[in-house]
């Protein structure tokens, strides 16, 4: 096990890079802590959100949306073929929170004060609602994660109250989700005058909510692609084009909503203006949405692991892209405020992303987060003949990849 | 006890600087020249060319945007009129900042314990009220209960009509401020931030919050259904000796 970990091809040379952000990370939390927010970040009174939550946050959560919908996949729809992709959806979703919860506690001002929305309400306020259901959330994640650890350590008896607990945290996960997911957009429904109208819709929440499921969704197909590439895992291909085939429904139904509500508000003018908001506006729906929606319809296209990548690769950048649009350029269209991150902002985003990397990595080596045993052998013999066709293909491009 | 509000008269101010003086003194701000809202200026003059001058300071509204988004009610409007801060309760997330209509609040961005700050009509001086009122000679920022100075507004507006644009700002916008302006033109071409919405602000995260509880019941209870039919479903092939598999195929 040791020689895996130390493997020079897979550890060598973002190990230190991982190590010397997350160190970077900790001098600028030193320097926050002791001087405050203005010491290390570009925010000012009249642009109090920026890179931490805007990128941290609202792409963190998002990003960690597959959890929520896999998990109901298997535990309540009871498609249990998609099993081997459980573990890793639910680990990177539970760090995708820890990932935006840390950045709260560099963001927020006085963050050892993160626990007052337990005893001190506002139901009015939607920060509030979404404290509450990201601090239950991600409860639910620690606990829907917490049999991969019982079962490495053998806890026979935990493991049994767990798996009985499991459909319960799970329906309970898709309703918090649905609430948090839609509410980080309605977090913007109060500011009409602050954001350009491409952006401020009074569907938000439900656009927010949308977005998040295919994110969700592409995160499945990159993160499996990824830890292939890092693991040398066997890919589900065949789960990966069904996953996909879904993508193109929800990518569908995100697109008919957002043109729909851009339409109704007569930004269709504006648009045709074709000014700088326009391109953002046209590159965040033609390269974010609709070209991967076309890509991945095509059964072609599908049947390469490395296209799937890439196509949902185009998900996950047209959200973020969609998500700092929302937070940051509509906010400096309609204020007339600039705001560019400060270098130490960006430093902590990457440190955060690179702390979340290298304890995905760790939990994929100590703890089974991939399918082995009995349920890898069932899934491995009941789905070799169906991608049988797709796997020397995949084989192959593992080779002209790793090279 | 009254219901505190205060008028200001933009037609009336002469720019001295009075308010924003006693204002500095009252809070324990060091004494500056204030161009705009920051962490020592609760009050500051917009300059608007021909001496005439627009006095900001926080509109104290009667539903406060900034009172509905704190997540922990570390701001209050409280019975007396004022919109009021609690730093012990404040956990920092600016969401107050980015709410509000007008751009009051501010931070203290060079602090480790930061707190958000802005007029709360002094408050905390036991209902001796605004230190700017008493310190204008002009009457151009005068203190009272909010329909005497209603009453005394429509007044001026009525008897010199070539001196104020016929409107109350403040009566209806946002909701209703307890800070109310009259002036030689609409408070929109003086450069007061116009609120985006005709009433409340709060409405429009209600329109979506208020819809939490029934995600919750009913989605418990379509969730809880589907799982119970689809574990059926399965339960029902097996008892039929055919794998779940193969039927849902």
């Amino acid at each position: 096990m040791i020689k895996k970990i130390l493997n020079p091809r897979s550890w060598g040379f973002w190990m230190p890079i991982g190590v010397a952000l997350t160190l970077t990370l900790g001098v600028i939390a030193l320097i926050r802590f002791t001087r405050g927010l203005g010491a290390v970040t570009n925010l000012t009174d009249t642009f109090p959100w920026g890179l931490w939550i805007g990128f941290d946050m609202l792409c963190g959560i998002g990003l960690a949306a597959g959890g929520f919908a896999i998990a109901a996949t298997v535990h309540v729809l009871h498609l249990e073929d998609f099993k081997p992709i459980l573990r890793p959806t639910i680990l990177t979703a539970f760090l995708g929170y820890l990932f935006a919860i840390l950045a709260l506690l560099m963001d927020l001002g006085k963050p050892w004060n993160i626990w007052h929305p337990i005893i001190m309400w506002n139901p009015h306020s939607v920060m509030f609602e979404v404290g509450w259901c990201v601090m239950l959330y991600t409860t639910v994640l620690f606990l829907e994660f917490s049999p991969v650890v019982l079962e490495r350590f053998g806890l026979s008896t935990p493991l049994k109250i767990m798996r009985k607990l499991t459909p319960i945290l799970v329906i309970l996960g898709v309703i918090l989700s649905t609430l948090h997911q839609s509410s980080l957009g309605s977090l913007f429904l109060i500011i009409p005058g602050k954001l350009h109208p491409f952006w401020y819709s009074p569907i938000l929440p439900v656009l927010f909510f949308v977005s998040a499921l295919t994110v969700g969704l592409a995160m499945v197909v990159v993160e499996s692609w990824f830890s292939r590439r890092a693991f040398g895992k066997p890919l589900e291909t065949h789960l990966l084009q069904r996953v996909s085939r879904a993508s193109v429904v929800v990518l569908a139904i995100f697109l008919a909503l957002r043109l729909r509500d851009l339409a109704l508000r007569d930004t269709i003018n504006q648009f045709l203006a074709f000014e700088r908001y326009s391109w953002y506006l046209l590159a965040e729906l033609g390269l974010g949405v609709a070209l991967p929606m076309v890509l991945l319809a095509s059964e072609r296209f599908r049947r390469s692991p490395r296209r799937l990548a890439a196509a949902q690769g185009l998900v996950v950048l047209g959200f973020v892209f969609n998500r700092l649009n929302v937070s940051v350029t509509a906010f400096e269209a309609a204020t007339g405020q600039t705001y560019v991150p400060a270098v130490a902002e960006f430093l902590v985003s990457m440190g955060l992303v690179a702390l979340g990397m290298i304890l995905f990595m760790a939990a994929c080596q100590w703890l089974p987060v991939f399918p082995e045993g009995p349920v890898a052998e069932v899934e491995k013999s009941g789905g070799f003949a169906a991608i049988a066709g797709h796997t020397p293909a995949a084989v192959g491009d593992a080779a002209t990849t790793s090279r | 006890m009254i219901r505190r509000a205060i008028l200001v008269d933009v037609s009336k101010c002469v720019g001295c600087g009075a308010c924003w003086q006693a204002c500095q003194q009252a809070n324990g701000h060091p004494e500056h020249e204030p161009t705009k809202f920051d962490q020592d200026t609760f009050t500051f003059l917009m300059d608007r060319g021909n001496d005439v001058y627009v006095r900001r300071l926080c509109m104290h509204c009667q539903t406060p945007t900034c009172v509905s988004v704190c997540p922990v009610a570390a701001l209050e409007k409280t019975a007396e009129g004022p919109v009021i801060y609690h730093p012990s309760r404040c956990m920092g997330c600016r969401y107050c900042m980015m709410a509000c209509p007008f751009g009051v609040p501010t931070y203290e961005w060079h602090s480790a314990a930061p707190r958000v700050r802005k007029c709360e009509m002094c408050a905390y001086r036991d209902g001796k009220g605004p230190a700017c009122a008493p310190a204008c000679e002009f009457e151009a920022t005068i203190t009272g209960e909010r329909d005497e100075l209603i009453a005394i507004a429509k007044q001026r507006l009525a008897d010199e009509p070539d001196s104020y644009y016929q409107h109350i700002f403040g009566l209806t916008e946002a909701g209703g401020t307890d800070v109310l302006y009259i002036g030689p033109k609409s408070m929109a071409e003086l450069g007061l931030p116009q609120p985006p919405i005709e009433g409340p602000m709060p409405a429009l995260t209600w329109r979506a919050l208020k819809h939490v509880p029934d995600i919750v019941l009913f989605g418990s209870v379509f969730l809880g259904g589907l799982f119970w039919l689809t574990k059926r479903k399965e339960a029902v092939a097996q008892a039929e000796g055919r794998s779940a598999e193969v039927d849902r195929d």
